[in-house]
């Protein structure tokens, strides 16, 4: 998607857990003084309405792909709906897609990635997720589908941060840190956050695939982060280790794997390894990403995936003093992390 | 990723361009359909325009938003838009509303009828108005893809996910669902009444015989098929998709079945859309960059209608009597070519 992405048509995808705020934060960014005109796609009229902007009413269609693998689902209403938004290009600047609070994100985001025409004239930008940081725990246990939301987000706006006190606060964000260490996280009321922080994020263009630390690492992130919750609700947390010295919950079945290694890889063995990864375990990795530094090769490659879909390229040349690391994460349901693990090992060239 | 292409119109082609009369719509163009001896050029969004053998250009307001779909039998268009609106548009100029949806919704598909009978769908529901008759109503399983009036009788094909249904709006009970796994958009039925065939959202085209519902697989294609047109007669049913024009075999009883298409008109771009002459054995094409052509089925002899270069073909037709050429790209320069 990296190539003349400027000239696509920006879409941002609007997820969370059914009153989780995504009604206000879609009219947040309508009424907002930008300047801009959003084609926005919803389930329901009625409780948006901005007269400047294009409504369209959507009925969430997922259809399965023929080509044999039942994760391959995409949106066929979002198919339809941008053929015929792209018979009027011009009248808008960006497409914002919100789904239904029980909707897994997966089949809008892979509409853009196996969709030829849409992939011509629009690009994914983003998903942002709104979760409600009083009962997003609770749902994290009963609701997979808001665990998906949360897994799969680039971005997450953590609202009515207000109702909630710091400690339960601290334990919301460990649990989505648990999930998902990689999304920006925003804590708001009254989902309050800058537009620059949830519009043209470029997150699943390839040349801004840079964003692959956990994001409390980051400097500028101006948080407390506490990582003392440890032990609740008897489950078993089996505290691991990412290397940096941070302990987190442990999700007991989505979480977030990370490889890395500063040892070149031999790309006639990772390839297929990867390829044969996301055919075999598709179902369960929910995105993938990484950079990759690869034998007798000056170039950075970069690729990213949605289940068993993927797309890579050279991105740039290495720069000098550069250090030539390979990081990959995967983020999803029961991974076999000890075969991923090795898989990943065998790659490196000894 | 550009590749060196040698000029289409170096010695070995005949060319025609120079007799071509350019028409610049100044709009984006998504269809062309002639009325009477006038090109109606339908605009992406709100307008038709007419130009006449002249080159002169009459605008036609018709839809307050985006033109989604259009239908023509050479008297009138049909259109519905994202206004939530069906209307038509005949020969004189002339728009005539023939219906609203309560809701607004999209018109997603229309098709029209010999006798002037004519269908819409929004959403999953599709109707159909004939003479004086009132409107009836068919709700499918999923949003409808497309609509197509079959040749003999009043019977709608309605392409949606996992097949089409076949309904005789005027027979109570009389819908028959034809499965095939996938979402399915343009339907059309041969026009011998045997075959009907949907463009699907994958790059596949699937069939199916009426006699016994045996279903026909017509794959291969590097991209969705946009554009299918009959040739004369019906024999063969040509496609846009690929980098040549894919002409699928429907003359005998067993349509394309254990057949391979003929593939015509191969050049370093894609066909996006395509046209059979009403009388010959010839058909148009227009390319992803630009280029057109007439290509006689025969033996694939081409002639060059306008060099590449330019934004993909967007529209192409000719009129009921196979004199006239009509066609524009995306961005709405066009031509007229008078045979």
């Amino acid at each position: 998607m990296s190539e003349a992405t400027s000239q696509k048509i920006p879409v941002t995808v609007l997820t969370g857990y059914l009153g989780a705020g995504k009604t206000t934060l879609l009219n947040r960014i309508l009424s907002e003084n930008h300047g801009k005109k959003y084609a926005v796609i919803v389930n329901e009229f009625g409780e948006i309405g901005i007269d400047n902007d294009l409504i369209i009413g959507a009925d969430e269609e997922v259809f399965e792909m023929n080509n044999g693998c039942i994760c391959c689902t995409v949106r066929g209403d979002l198919v339809r709906i941008m053929d015929g938004l792209m018979k009027r290009k011009g009248k808008f600047d960006a497409i914002i897609v919100e789904t239904t609070g029980l909707a897994d994100p997966a089949p809008v985001a892979q509409t853009f990635f196996v969709d030829e025409d849409v992939q011509k004239n629009a690009r994914l930008d983003a998903v942002v997720t709104v979760a409600d940081a009083k009962w997003l725990s609770d749902r994290l246990k009963d609701a997979p589908e808001a665990k998906n939301q949360i897994a799969f987000a680039d971005v997450i706006v953590l609202n009515k941060t207000d109702l909630v006190n710091k400690g339960e606060l601290a334990e919301v964000e460990a649990r989505i840190r648990g999930i998902n260490p990689y999304a920006k996280l925003h804590r708001t009321e009254r989902c309050s956050v800058a537009l620059a922080d949830v519009l043209d994020r470029g997150a699943f263009d390839l040349d801004r695939i840079l964003d692959i630390e956990p994001d409390f690492l980051e400097a500028g992130d101006d948080h407390d982060h506490d990582h003392d919750h440890h032990h609740h609700h008897g489950h078993d947390h089996h505290h691991h280790d990412h290397g940096h010295g941070l302990k987190h919950y442990h999700d007991e079945d989505m979480q977030s794997l990370s490889l890395k290694t500063d040892k070149p890889l031999d790309p006639n063995v990772f390839m297929p390894w990867l390829q044969n990864l996301v055919q075999v375990e598709g179902g369960k990795i929910l995105r993938s990403k990484g950079i990759l530094a690869f034998h007798d090769d000056d170039d950075r490659y970069v690729f990213q995936g949605v289940h068993m879909m993927l797309e890579g390229n050279h991105q740039r040349k290495w720069k000098e003093g550069e250090p030539r690391e390979s990081r990959l994460v995967f983020i999803g349901r029961e991974l076999p992390e000890k075969a991923i693990r090795e898989g990943f090992e065998s790659c490196i060239v000894s | 990723m550009k590749e060196f292409t040698p000029a289409p119109d170096s010695a070995s082609i005949v060319s025609v361009t120079d007799r071509v009369k350019p028409v610049a719509l100044g709009m984006a163009v998504t269809s062309v359909h002639f009325l009477r001896d006038r090109a109606a050029f339908v605009g992406g969004e709100e307008n038709v325009k007419f130009v006449d053998a002249q080159g002169e250009i009459t605008t036609v307001a018709v839809h307050g938003g985006g033109i989604l779909s259009t239908a023509s039998d050479g008297k009138r268009i049909v259109m519905g838009g994202d206004d939530g609106k069906v209307v038509s548009l005949d020969a004189k100029g002339e728009v005539t509303l023939l219906a609203t949806d309560p809701k607004r919704r999209w018109i997603d598909a229309v098709a029209l009828h010999a006798d002037g009978a004519f269908a819409w769908s929004a959403g999953k529901v599709a109707t159909v108005k004939s003479g004086k008759n009132e409107e009836k109503s068919l709700e499918v399983p999923s949003t409808v893809g497309g609509l197509a009036f079959a040749p003999k009788g009043l019977r709608l094909a309605i392409a949606h996910y996992n097949g089409a249904t076949l309904w005789f709006p005027n027979m109570e009970g009389s819908a028959e669902f034809l499965p095939w796994a996938g979402s399915h958009h343009a339907v059309t039925f041969s026009p011998d009444n045997k075959f009907l065939v949907t463009a699907m959202h994958e790059p596949a085209l699937h069939g199916w015989r009426l006699a016994d519902n045996r279903h026909m697989r017509m794959t291969g294609y590097p991209g969705r098929v946009r554009s299918m047109s009959w040739s004369a007669g019906g024999k063969g049913l040509a496609t846009s998709g690929a980098d040549t024009v894919i002409i699928w075999p429907f003359a005998s009883k067993d349509g394309p079945m254990g057949k391979e298409p003929a593939m015509l008109a191969p050049l370093q771009a894609r066909v996006s859309v395509v046209a059979c002459h009403p009388k010959n054995d010839i058909l148009a094409c227009g390319y992803s960059d630009g280029t057109v052509l007439m290509v006689r089925l025969e033996d694939g002899a081409e002639i060059l209608v306008r060099r590449n270069g330019t934004p993909p073909a967007a529209a192409i037709a000719w009129n009921a009597k196979g004199t006239l050429l009509a066609f524009a790209d995306e961005n709405g320069d066009g031509g007229l070519l008078e045979l």
